[in-house]
């Protein structure tokens, strides 16, 4: 009966564990996906008048955006997120072997 | 050794190379060739998908569309390269997870149903092959101008180097040629566009010189390239090149659809299960945004500089002055290429006023009739400039020497063959493994499978081949359209069946269907049944469309149809049983990866 007991609670651990994991993930991947239409749909598209009196190169910071700047900080994103995510594996310990 | 001599030594030594590694890199098994043999490094998987990835669309016309455009055509850009952040945040660590070998028997898996399995591999049969007729009528343009030879044999030539090692490789033979061919396509196209920022601005970094300041110094000192460039395009009545000029929802719409058509196209999800683990295909797909980011930061500068460029040689004296004369462009060496894109027939003029110049101007601006009328200009004379010339012809443009000529033609070439590699390795592993293995014969030995793999494959290099030949639109509209679809029917699947545990059966089967049909027929309705001109019901314009978005925006609005629906339905229908919810579980973490193959 004993082992039982600790069987479940083990067990209802690893279940809150992974609901803590994929709740972690969900955020890391919300705030992310929040960033990447700021600088696509935002500084490039809808935001660019905002951006008009900053200047760079001949033109103004959203046209910048629109053709650089976007492609830039999907890539940091995209590092950004494997490495949180391999980190969040290892404190949760779901990491592969 | 003259042009031609050059342009073949390029592109024989680049396919000998290939079939090299055809030779090298057989398949054996089913896992190498769906799969090759899940053992490809995260950067090596990387460099494959950008090959992959970036098509004849990319390295052919993506610099003309945003040279004539300008501002507006960043969609592209974005669009092309923000899909890579949805791949690596929502879709492929957890179908790597999942490790099987096609995104339909994910969908079929996932969705307990056989019926959501044949839907998804429709959807990815119809977007893979609407896909790769744009590359073969790619690999025809590059043939017919660097070889001088026929659209159609150098349709069968490339179909042939494909053949030789997608059949026998499969998925291993193809990642192997995809690594080389991308070395060969992303030098072909830095390398005239470094060459041509120096030229123009002095700087080696193409992407920076964009932004930066020309050599030329004018009257008022000097001025940045894309003032300069600006100025001379409103002066012969063009739209501004920085300012936008379309509305904002269509923007938004179009990019979003190239996003998520990017994230949902199957050749290229494909390519997330061939390495080794959960955390590499994170990686992996941060290296392949890498490498499509070189020739993505690149491709901008290079059709800002070739406008200019052509600008400039059309009226040498300024846009104030005299234009270039009809005798100038027949006799000077800086106008040869000129005369040799004439004889394609992608290149003409007309002096139409007959004064022995060539005008080069907007003659539907209304501004500039009244200069038009005062100089006695009689419509603009440059009378056919394809813009899928512009990447092919900027070399010589340029004045660069022959051997960057003949780099660019073997470059675009392995752009368009890497991506017709990867597709119809999505299309024959789709029939194979989803039809003929999945539905019409489930206890097919491994080498049944094997076999049935290579033929469906040689199957669709025919199909291709004469698709190709017979093509509905020109490269950059039919790959468009084919994001469209894999908007509105394969990403909301894949996503849903990772993130939700209710969407059920039913609701997947409900979503994608009005997914795709609503998207296909919105697309129809504008471009004409089945791409039969004078058929659609709505002129394909913004202006003139049911609900004033563009026909190759509407894949995300299809995309959002196809979430609405498979939840709604999946809410009024049976939950999903017990066993799903424990696989969209051990979908979620990484840890047992290796348990979950199955085969």
């Amino acid at each position: 009966m004993a082992d039982r007991t600790v069987n479940t609670s083990e067990k209802e651990k690893a279940q809150e564990d992974a609901g803590g994991y994929w709740a972690a993930n969900v955020r890391i991947i919300t705030v992310s996906l929040v960033i990447w239409a700021i600088v696509s749909f935002g500084f490039g598209i809808l935001l660019r008048p905002l951006l008009a009196g900053i200047e760079v190169g001949g033109t103004d910071l959203g046209f910048w955006f629109a053709q650089q700047g976007s492609i830039l900080v999907f890539l940091a994103l995209i590092f950004f997120y494997a490495w949180r995510m391999n980190k969040l594996d290892r404190e949760y310990g779901v990491e592969e072997d | 050794m003259d042009q031609f001599t050059l342009n073949l030594l390029f592109v024989g030594a680049s396919f000998a190379l290939y079939i090299g590694i055809a030779i090298w890199a057989r398949a054996g098994s089913t896992s190498e060739f769906y799969a090759a043999g899940r053992g490809v490094h995260p950067v090596t998987n990387g460099m494959a998908t950008a090959a992959d990835w970036m098509s004849a669309a990319s390295f052919i016309s993506m610099a003309g569309l945003i040279a004539f455009t300008g501002y507006d055509n960043s969609t592209f850009l974005m669009g092309w390269t923000g899909g890579y952040v949805l791949l690596a945040l929502l879709l492929a660590p957890y179908l790597r997870k999942f490790g099987k070998f096609t995104v339909s028997e994910f969908i079929g898996d996932r969705f307990y149903s056989q019926t959501a399995r044949l839907v998804a591999v429709i959807c990815l049969i119809v977007a893979s092959v609407t896909y790769v007729i744009g590359q073969m009528t790619g690999v025809g343009v590059a043939f017919g101008r660097f070889l001088e030879i026929s659209n159609t044999s150098g349709l069968l030539i490339g179909a042939g180097v494909v053949f030789a090692y997608a059949v026998f490789g499969g998925m291993k033979g193809v990642t192997y040629t995809q690594v080389a061919q991308y070395v060969v396509l992303i030098t072909a196209y830095t390398i005239p566009a470094i060459f041509i920022s120096l030229q123009l601005t002095g700087t080696p970094i193409p992407a920076l010189g964009l932004f930066s300041e020309t050599t030329s110094t004018g009257a008022e000192g000097s001025v940045y390239l894309l003032t300069k460039l600006d100025q001379i395009v409103t002066d012969l009545g063009f739209a501004s090149y920085t300012e936008a000029h379309k509305d904002n929802l269509n923007m938004v719409l179009f990019t979003l659809s190239l996003m998520i058509g990017t994230a949902g196209l199957p050749h290229v999800i494909m390519r997330f299960f061939t390495v080794p683990k959960v955390s590499d295909a994170r990686w992996s797909a941060g290296w392949a945004l890498v490498f499509i980011a070189l020739l993505y930061l690149t491709a901008p500068a290079v059709g800002a500089m070739a406008r200019l460029n052509i600008t400039e040689l059309m009226w040498p004296n300024g846009t104030n002055g005299e234009a270039v004369s009809v005798e100038t462009i027949e006799t000077a060496p800086e106008y040869d290429w000129m005369l040799t894109w004439q004889k394609t027939g992608l290149l003409d003029w007309e002096d139409k006023n007959g004064d022995g110049k060539i005008q080069y101007y907007n003659d539907g601006s209304e501004a500039m009739a009244a200069t038009a009328a005062a100089n006695g200009w009689e419509g603009n004379e440059l009378t056919k400039f394809n813009r899928d010339i512009l990447v092919l012809a900027n070399p010589e443009i340029a004045n660069l020497p022959g051997w960057v000529i003949g780099l660019v033609a073997a470059g675009g070439l392995a752009a368009a063959l890497s991506t017709a590699a990867g597709l119809l390795l999505a299309i024959s592993s789709a029939v194979s493994h989803d039809l003929v293995k999945g539905a019409i014969n489930p206890n097919i030995s491994e080498k049944g499978e094997l076999l049935s793999a290579r033929i469906a494959m040689a199957v669709a290099i025919a199909v291709a081949t004469y698709l190709g030949l017979n093509p509905p639109g020109f490269a950059a509209q039919t790959v468009a359209l084919a994001f469209g679809l894999a908007a509105a029917s394969i990403f909301p699947a894949l996503m849903m069946g990772i993130f939700s545990k209710r969407v059920n059966n039913v609701g997947a089967v409900a979503g994608m269907l009005s997914g795709l049909s609503f998207t296909l027929l919105y697309i129809f309705l504008h471009k004409g049944w089945f791409f039969i001109q004078g058929t659609n019901s709505f002129p394909d314009t913004v202006d003139g469309s049911l609900f004033g978005i563009q026909s190759t925006a509407i894949g995300a609005v299809g995309a959002l149809i196809n979430f609405g629906v498979a939840y709604g339905v999946s809410l009024a229908t049976k939950d999903t049983p017990q066993d799903i919810k424990d696989l969209v579980e051990s979908v979620r973490v990484p840890s047992g990866a290796g348990a979950a193959v199955d085969h």
